[in-house]
Parts: C-alpha cells; sequence; structure tokens
C-alpha cells in the first residue's frame, strides 16, 4: 500500500506545456480520478507517475520516497492501458504470469498465483487462449488480472473502459469499483468521461490546460464548483452562466424550475424565461431559451425531469426560478467562485 | 507488497537517449567502415599510381582522369551507358505502366501469372541472363528458328543477336528491360491500389471516359511512387554491369561497353587499380543525382 | 444492339493479350531453361531439329553431369554458408538499429534512417576496385569470408529500414507495458517487441538469402578459385569456360537455383513493396 503525491510536477514537450505545476496527492487506499478533456494533461501526468515520461520539472513521490530516476519497473506500480497492451504472442496464462517472470518469482509458485489473479476476474476458463480469440470485456478482465497479480503498491488505469461498448461500460464500472474496494489499493485512474469519474472516485481532480482546477469527492466537485470551467465541464448539460454587472451567476439546468414546481417555498429568485425549443428525453425534458426582463437576452438552458408535471411549451415566457442557494458566483475576470452578493 | 524488487535507479537500458545511440550504433559502424571508407579509398586510388601488385601509392592528381577522359575505350562507354541506361529505363516505365494498370483489374489465375512476371527480378540475374544466352546463341538461337519457321528469314538469314553492334546493344538492353520490368510493375501496382476507390467511382460520375480517367486522375496521383521506381531502376541501370557482363562483356568492339563493366575490366582484370577507380568515380555524379531525387520525394511524402 | 458487348470482348481480349505477352516475355527464358535440361546433347545442337519439342527421348544425363562432374553441389552449399552468416550478422544489426530508428532517437533518427536507406543505393561497381585491395590486405582473397563480410553492406541498409517499418507499426502501449510488468527499455525489446515481429524477421531472412544468391560482382571481383565460387558467378562463368558450353547442364543449373529461390520471394513480395515505397504511397 503507498500513496502517490506530485510535487509542482510539469512536463513540457517542445513549445507546449502539457502539465504545468500539479501539487496532488492521493490517500491510503483511494480512488483518485483526473477527469478532463482531451489534451488537458491527465494522461500525460499518469504517464510520469508510471515512469514511461520525465517530469521537466518537479517531484513525483510515492509512498513517501521520490521516484524521479526510477525506471517504470522499479516503482510497484501497475497500469491498465486504454488499449489494454496484452501480449499478442502470448496465451492469456503467459500475459498475466509476465510480470511474475520479470520480478523473478520462483516457477513453482507462478502457477497459483496467476490462477488466484484469474479467479479474481473470473477468467479462469480462458487462460489457454490468445488475447485475439477474446472479445472487448474479457481483454479488459485480462488487463485487470496482469496488473493485480503482482500486488502493486499503486493501480494507475487510462481510460480502461472507452473501448467497450456503452452497455458493458456500466458492468464493468460497477465491477471495477467492487473489486477496487475489496483490495484497497490505492488507484488512479484517467478518463474524459464525467459519469465515470462521478461514478468511480472517492475524489475527482479536475484537470485543465495542464492544471488541476479543483479536487474534491463527486459532490463537492459538482455542487461547489472552483471555477467556470469546472461548473461547465460537468453536469449535462453544462451549468448556465449569466453575466450580471461585475460578476458571472451560475445555476444548474436541474435546479431551474417553473416557479410553481418549487413546492417547497424558500427563498427564490424569479426569472422570465422564453422558451425556444423542448426535447423530450424520456426521463427529462430538456427546455432551450433565453432570460427576459433583468437579463434580457441570456441564453439559458432548463432540465425537468419527466415526473415534474408543470406545464411547458415551445414559444411561450414562463415564469422559472432558482432557489437562491443553488446561485454561485463566479469573478468575471479569472472565473474563480467568489463570495455570493445579490444580483 | 509481497514480493517486492530491489529499488533499481534507471540506468543506460531504461534512456532512450543512451539506448538509442548504442542500438543503431553497430550498425551505423559497420556502414561507415565498409562502405564509407572504401568509397573514400575509391577517391583516393583515383588519384593515385595505384595497381594490383604495387605496395606503394604515389599521388598523381588528376593524370589518371585526364588519360582515361582521352581513350575511345572510355567515350565509347560513356555514351553507351547513357544509351543504355536512358532507353532501357524509358522503356521499362512506360511498360511497366501498361503492365501494372492490365494487372490493376482482377481476372481468374492473377497469382500465377503474378509469379510468372517477378520471375526474371526474383531469380539471380547472372542465371536469368545465362538462359538469354542460350535464347540469343549465334548457331541455335529459338528466335532464329522461329523466324524461319514463319518465313521471316532464310536459312542463311540468321542473326548473330550479340554479335552485330546494333542487334547487341539492342540485345541487352531488352534483358535489362526485362529485368527491371517486374520491379517496376509491383511498385506501380501498389501505387495503383493504393488510389482510394472513391476518387475512381467519383472520377466516373463526373464524366470521364477512358483517357481522360487514365490521364487525368490515374496517372498524376501514381506520379511520386512512379518516381521511386523510375529513380532506382536508373541507378541500377547506370551502375550495372551483370548483364553485359554475362552476354557480351562489352563486345563486339566494346559497343556495348558501359563504365561500370570498363572499370571491372581495367582495374580488376586489367590489374590498373588506379584508372579503374577513375572510371567508377565517374558513377558517383550520377548517384548523387538520384539520391537527391530521393530525398526530393521523401520530403513530400513527409510535407502531406 | 450488339455494340456494347462487342466492345467488352473487344476490351477483354485486348487485356488478356497484353497479360499474355507480358507473361510470354518474362517467364520464356524459364520455360526454356527447364526444356533444355532434358534435352540430348545431340537433340540440342541439330539446327534442323525443332526446338520446341523432344525430338529425341528425354535424358536425366544433364542433371547427373551437373551434380557429378561440376562443382555444382559444392557452390550450393558455399552460396547456403554464406547467405546463413549474413543473414546472422544481418539480423544482429539491423534489429537493434531498425528498433532505434523507430522509437528511441525522434528527430535526428528519420534523417540517419533516410540515410542509411540510401546507402542501399551504393552499387557495388563503385566500390568494388578499392573492396579487392583491403580484401587482399585482408588476406581474405579468394575465401568465402570475404564475402560475409562484404554482403552486409547492402543487406543491412534495406532491413534496417524494413524493420523499422514494421517496429513502427506496433502499439507502443505494449513495451510501455512490459517496461512497467518489470523490464527495462531493452528487456521490452528483446522479450515482446522481438518475439511480436516473427513475420517482419522471417521477411528479412527471405531478403537476405535472395540477396545473397543474386550477388555477382564482388563475388566475381574477390573469389578466383572454382571451388569457391557461390551459384550466382560458378555458373555462368565455369560452365562457360573456353568455347564449349554444356547448354544442358548450364540451364539445369541456372533453373535449379534460381526457381525454387523466386517462389519462396514471391510469398514476401508485397512486404517487400511496401519497405520499399514507405512514404511515398499514402
Amino acid at each position: 500500500m503507498a500513496t502517490v503525491e506530485a510535487r509542482r510536477v510539469s512536463k513540457q514537450f517542445g513549445d507546449v506545456r502539457a502539465v504545468d505545476g500539479v501539487d496532488l496527492s492521493t490517500r491510503e487506499g483511494e480512488f483518485l480520478v483526473l477527469l478532463g478533456p482531451s489534451g488537458c494533461g491527465k494522461t500525460t501526468l499518469l504517464r510520469m507517475i508510471a515512469g514511461l515520461e520525465r517530469p521537466t520539472g518537479g517531484e513525483i513521490l510515492i509512498g513517501g520516497q521520490v521516484v524521479n530516476d526510477l525506471p517504470p519497473r522499479a516503482r510497484r506500480i501497475a497500469m491498465v492501458f486504454q488499449s489494454y497492451a496484452l501480449y499478442p504472442h502470448m496465451s492469456v496464462f503467459r500475459n498475466i504470469a509476465f510480470p511474475l517472470k520479470a520480478a523473478g518469482m520462483p516457477r513453482a509458485e507462478i502457477p497459483q498465483k496467476v490462477e488466484w489473479a484469474a479467479a479474481l476476474f473470473g477468467i479462469e476458463r480462458l487462460l489457454e487462449r490468445k488475447p485475439r480469440q477474446l472479445s472487448g470485456g474479457e481483454r479488459q478482465r485480462v488487463a485487470l488480472a496482469r496488473a493485480v497479480v503482482r500486488e502493486p503498491a499503486v493501480f494507475l488505469l487510462d481510460e480502461p473502459l472507452s473501448n467497450l461498448d456503452a452497455k458493458l461500460r456500466a458492468s464493468a464500472r460497477d465491477e471495477l469499483q467492487q473489486f477496487q474496494r475489496r483490495i484497497g489499493t490505492t488507484t488512479i485512474y484517467v478518463t474524459h468521461d464525467q459519469v465515470e469519474a462521478m461514478g468511480l472516485g472517492d475524489r475527482i481532480a479536475v484537470m485543465e490546460g495542464g492544471r488541476v482546477r479543483q479536487i474534491g469527492t463527486p459532490a463537492e466537485v459538482y455542487d461547489e464548483p472552483a471555477d467556470t470551467f469546472v461548473a461547465g465541464f460537468l453536469g449535462s448539460p453544462p451549468t448556465n452562466l449569466v453575466e450580471a454587472a461585475d460578476v458571472l451567476v451560475g445555476f444548474r439546468p436541474e435546479h431551474f424550475l417553473p416557479r410553481e414546481a418549487h413546492t417547497d417555498g424558500g427563498n427564490l429568485t424569479t426569472l422570465p424565461f422564453h422558451i425556444t425549443r423542448v426535447e423530450y428525453l424520456g426521463a427529462d425534458r430538456i427546455l432551450y431559451g433565453a432570460l427576459e426582463g433583468r437579463f434580457e437576452g441570456a441564453r439559458v438552458v432548463a432540465r425537468l425531469a419527466t415526473t415534474v408535471e408543470a406545464k411547458v411549451q415551445a414559444g411561450r415566457t414562463q415564469d422559472f426560478a432558482v432557489r437562491a442557494r443553488e446561485l454561485k458566483f463566479f469573478d468575471k475576470v479569472t472565473g474563480l467562485r467568489t463570495t455570493a452578493r445579490v444580483p | 507488497m509481497t514480493h517486492g524488487e530491489p529499488r533499481r535507479r534507471a540506468s543506460w537500458v531504461d534512456r532512450a537517449e543512451w539506448l538509442g545511440p548504442l542500438m543503431i550504433g553497430p550498425a551505423v559502424l559497420y556502414i561507415v567502415l565498409v562502405l564509407g571508407v572504401p568509397f573514400l579509398l575509391a577517391l583516393y586510388y583515383s588519384v593515385s599510381d595505384i595497381s594490383m601488385g604495387s605496395r606503394t601509392l604515389g599521388f598523381v592528381g588528376l593524370k589518371n582522369f585526364v588519360s582515361v577522359v582521352q581513350t575511345i575505350k572510355f567515350q565509347t562507354s560513356l555514351k553507351n551507358t547513357f544509351v543504355f541506361a536512358v532507353v532501357a529505363q524509358v522503356l521499362v516505365m512506360a511498360l511497366g505502366t501498361v503492365l501494372a494498370l492490365a494487372l490493376a483489374r482482377d481476372f481468374r489465375g492473377k497469382w500465377i501469372v503474378r509469379l510468372l512476371i517477378l520471375l526474371p527480378w526474383v531469380a539471380p540475374i547472372s542465371l536469368g541472363t545465362i538462359g538469354w544466352l542460350w535464347i540469343l546463341d549465334s548457331t541455335y538461337s529459338v528466335i532464329n528458328w522461329t523466324l524461319e519457321a514463319v518465313g521471316l528469314i532464310g536459312p542463311d538469314g540468321w542473326y548473330m543477336w550479340l554479335g552485330v553492334p546494333w542487334l547487341a546493344m539492342g540485345s541487352v538492353i531488352a534483358i535489362h528491360v526485362w529485368r527491371i520490368l517486374p520491379l517496376a510493375t509491383v511498385i506501380l501496382l501498389a501505387g495503383l491500389t493504393s488510389i482510394p476507390h472513391d476518387i475512381h467511382d467519383a472520377a466516373q460520375m463526373d464524366g470521364a471516359g477512358f483517357s481522360r480517367h487514365l490521364f487525368q486522375i490515374t496517372l498524376p496521383l501514381i506520379r511520386p511512387i512512379a518516381l521511386v521506381a523510375g529513380l532506382f531502376g536508373l541507378t541500377l541501370a547506370f551502375t550495372d554491369m551483370i548483364v553485359i557482363f554475362v552476354l557480351t562483356r562489352g563486345g563486339p568492339y566494346d559497343t556495348t561497353q558501359v563504365l561500370a563493366s570498363l572499370a571491372f575490366f581495367t582495374g580488376i582484370q586489367g590489374g590498373d587499380l588506379a584508372e579503374g577507380a577513375a572510371i567508377a568515380v565517374f558513377l558517383f555524379p550520377l548517384l548523387v543525382a538520384v539520391a537527391i531525387g530521393f530525398l526530393r520525394v521523401a520530403r513530400r511524402a513527409e510535407v502531406q | 444492339m450488339a455494340a456494347p458487348a462487342v466492345r467488352r470482348w473487344g476490351l477483354r481480349a485486348g487485356h488478356l493479350g497484353i497479360v499474355g505477352l507480358f507473361t510470354v516475355f518474362t517467364a520464356f527464358p524459364f520455360y526454356w531453361m527447364l526444356i533444355t535440361t532434358f534435352k540430348r546433347e545431340t537433340d540440342l545442337l541439330k539446327r534442323a531439329n525443332n526446338p520446341f519439342v523432344y525430338n529425341e527421348p528425354p535424358t536425366l544425363e544433364n542433371v547427373r553431369i551437373l551434380f557429378e562432374e561440376t562443382l555444382y553441389g559444392r557452390w550450393l552449399a558455399n552460396t547456403l554458408f554464406v547467405g546463413l552468416l549474413v543473414v546472422v550478422i544481418t539480423l544482429l544489426l539491423s534489429l537493434p538499429a531498425g528498433y532505434a530508428l523507430a522509437r528511441l532517437t525522434g528527430r535526428w533518427g528519420e534523417r540517419l534512417g533516410i540515410g542509411i536507406f540510401l546507402t542501399y543505393l551504393v552499387p557495388p561497381t563503385l566500390l568494388f576496385i578499392p573492396m579487392a585491395r583491403v580484401i587482399g590486405d585482408l588476406g581474405l582473397q579468394d575465401s568465402l569470408w570475404s564475402l560475409v563480410l562484404v554482403y552486409p553492406s547492402f543487406t543491412v541498409p534495406f532491413c534496417t529500414w524494413l524493420l523499422m517499418g514494421f517496429f513502427k507499426a506496433i502499439p507502443p502501449d505494449l513495451e510501455e507495458a512490459a517496461m512497467i510488468d518489470g523490464h527495462s527499455r531493452l528487456g521490452a525489446f528483446v522479450r515482446v517487441v522481438v518475439p511480436i515481429s516473427v513475420a517482419g524477421i522471417l521477411t528479412v531472412v527471405i531478403f537476405t538469402l535472395t540477396l545473397v544468391m543474386q550477388e555477382f560482382v564482388y563475388a566475381l571481383t574477390f573469389i578466383t578459385a572454382a571451388r569457391n565460387f557461390t551459384v550466382s558467378v560458378g555458373v555462368p562463368t565455369f560452365l562457360v569456360h573456353g568455347d564449349v558450353y554444356f547448354w544442358g547442364s548450364l540451364m539445369a543449373g541456372a533453373f535449379i537455383s534460381s526457381v525454387p529461390i523466386a517462389i519462396l520471394y514471391n510469398l514476401f513480395v508485397d512486404r517487400f513493396i511496401a519497405g520499399f515505397t514507405v512514404g511515398a504511397v499514402k
């Protein structure tokens, strides 16, 4: 077991600063997700932790020890690649045994260990097959078994679910989390998929432009975004941002409801909403339109669960409202969260 | 962590900046020693008075070049080299394009046709040429026999394929074409098959007829790859001596002598290494021109 | 009504005609070798005989002479000896060099790769004169070892280039996985990259063998004793000595050592062309 820490880590590729002074540390046994759009530096950061790239600045610590000068094989880590990187010329058994042999484990102990890892993922009957004879889901399990088998101190996963079809992905997500809880190994997981990140992570580090914008539990980053990027990146549709005097006001589409749908009263801010289009998505209705009155012309989106029975119609202007505590305020220049002000 | 290994620092086996040069070093060293050094020696020999038996190397400046250039033998060979290489390569490209276009279509038995067409390139060239030596034999040539059988020539009209100057040059060119044609064809064929099918469909939709399609769509698209085939064929044609050595040894009366074979006969068989080297060095500018051609193709491919 | 059909048949006949003519042109000498191999001397050397048919019963005499009364068997063995050694040297030099060019050397490696490829164009006829002298100074004159030393000069550049292409096509993830699984970069190359490149290595082996088999100029220059010849030089120079041509045996020797290797080579020719034209096709 070990923690991973990055201290002011940066990586320069030519003129491009892929990672720009990242500070980050995991807790013991934590499942930490690095989330961000493509090109945000999350994969580069993971590869530096793995030892596949050398940082151009800063330090990386695993288990409290600086590992900058250690090659990947000496870092006690395991990694699952997006492509799974199964060795195509070896059977599943030899794939899983590969790290054990490399570590010099006595030949006699290897089969038992391989079977243990295979049993963890229910792939015992696939051991004799070659990778090309496996389905996507099976390959992913083999990759996980190969990662687990030598009981690493840290797991690194680089978008391991992105090659699975949507249906499989949900169940694989569930299994992955249960498995991580069971063995309790510190895990760093890279993804661009916010649903995966929210569902899996103990904490999420949202990255953009080579920096960590916010790190926190899924609830923290969703409910209390640290800046406009995090507010806009998480949630679907993203947070509405409306310009008011010297601040930006943000509120989530699902909090922007017809006034009469707010049954519990409370402190409401009412905004007249001209609806231009209604999308019916089954569980939800998505309403597109613009505000009127004080914020004339600001384009916003509302999301109504189908259980909200309020009547809405495209082309009409209706009174919508947000609870005052759901309004978030951001600095217009820096985009950072500021204290609440009455707009 | 059950079976941890001792923490090892990264060494040269991990660092790309060390491992790269170390892995490529032996090959580069070998190439420099076995190609680079002889090349410099060739340049040096050409300005020295070295001969097969001599132990000394005296610097004689451009004397070898001057004396070589003045000989009729050299002037004939230089002219022959250009005639041989240019005519052969033009024929190779023209015939190769026709054949590649024919092979681009699917037909039954294509694989065996392809094998048969490749034979001349794949078989050892000296042995293939020996086959031709027999076919062109002065007394028993099957070509003459056939010509007589169909009544084109009389019993006394048999051609001395390798004994008459213009026939001999024609023969060595034809056999060189025979040998290079397969390579040019498969390279051009690779170019043809790499054209996306959509482009042909689009041309057809746009109403291009056969010749417009061929000259304005297909041929321009295989130009880069045709350049590769052409340049490679040209190097072979300029520098090769095997066909000529086996068929005519440069004869009759040096009418098929080229620079490469002349260098061999002067330098190795005649023992005059210095003059032989001077003749061979004349091949170098031709090679440089071809290398520059290749680099331009490579650069263009990079830009795309 | 008949016009389009006639046109189509005309096109097809034209196509067949072109393909047929070319095939006859390229394959005829080999067919001729095969016919001649089994002909009796008396049949061959009679001008009135129809050369396309057996006027006298076919015979194996020419093949017997080739193997029993000439050094042909010895030449085959020499060729194989040189070929195998050159294959080993080529692999030892090209495998690491191709990998380094594909993965480790970045921008300057690309230039170096093109440079190495260009050395493939350097013809033997430019270098054979100084080489003859160097070989003599090394005491390798008339020894097969001279060929073992020199032949990799044209196999290494091309095979390095070919293997570079193969290695580039392997996903880098595989080596990185091996590095994380406990190997160094070098170990990953040996344990993972080399085993998955079997197809590429086999291609290199076949090409090296055929190139050795085809080489003529160096062998002609360095070797003088008949017993040290390789096939490509022995058959055309020794069997044609003087004015006496042993046509039957000559054709047998040419056919036996060219067609089998040609069929083998044919299986790999697409890879060869792909390596050759890398960059130009896209």
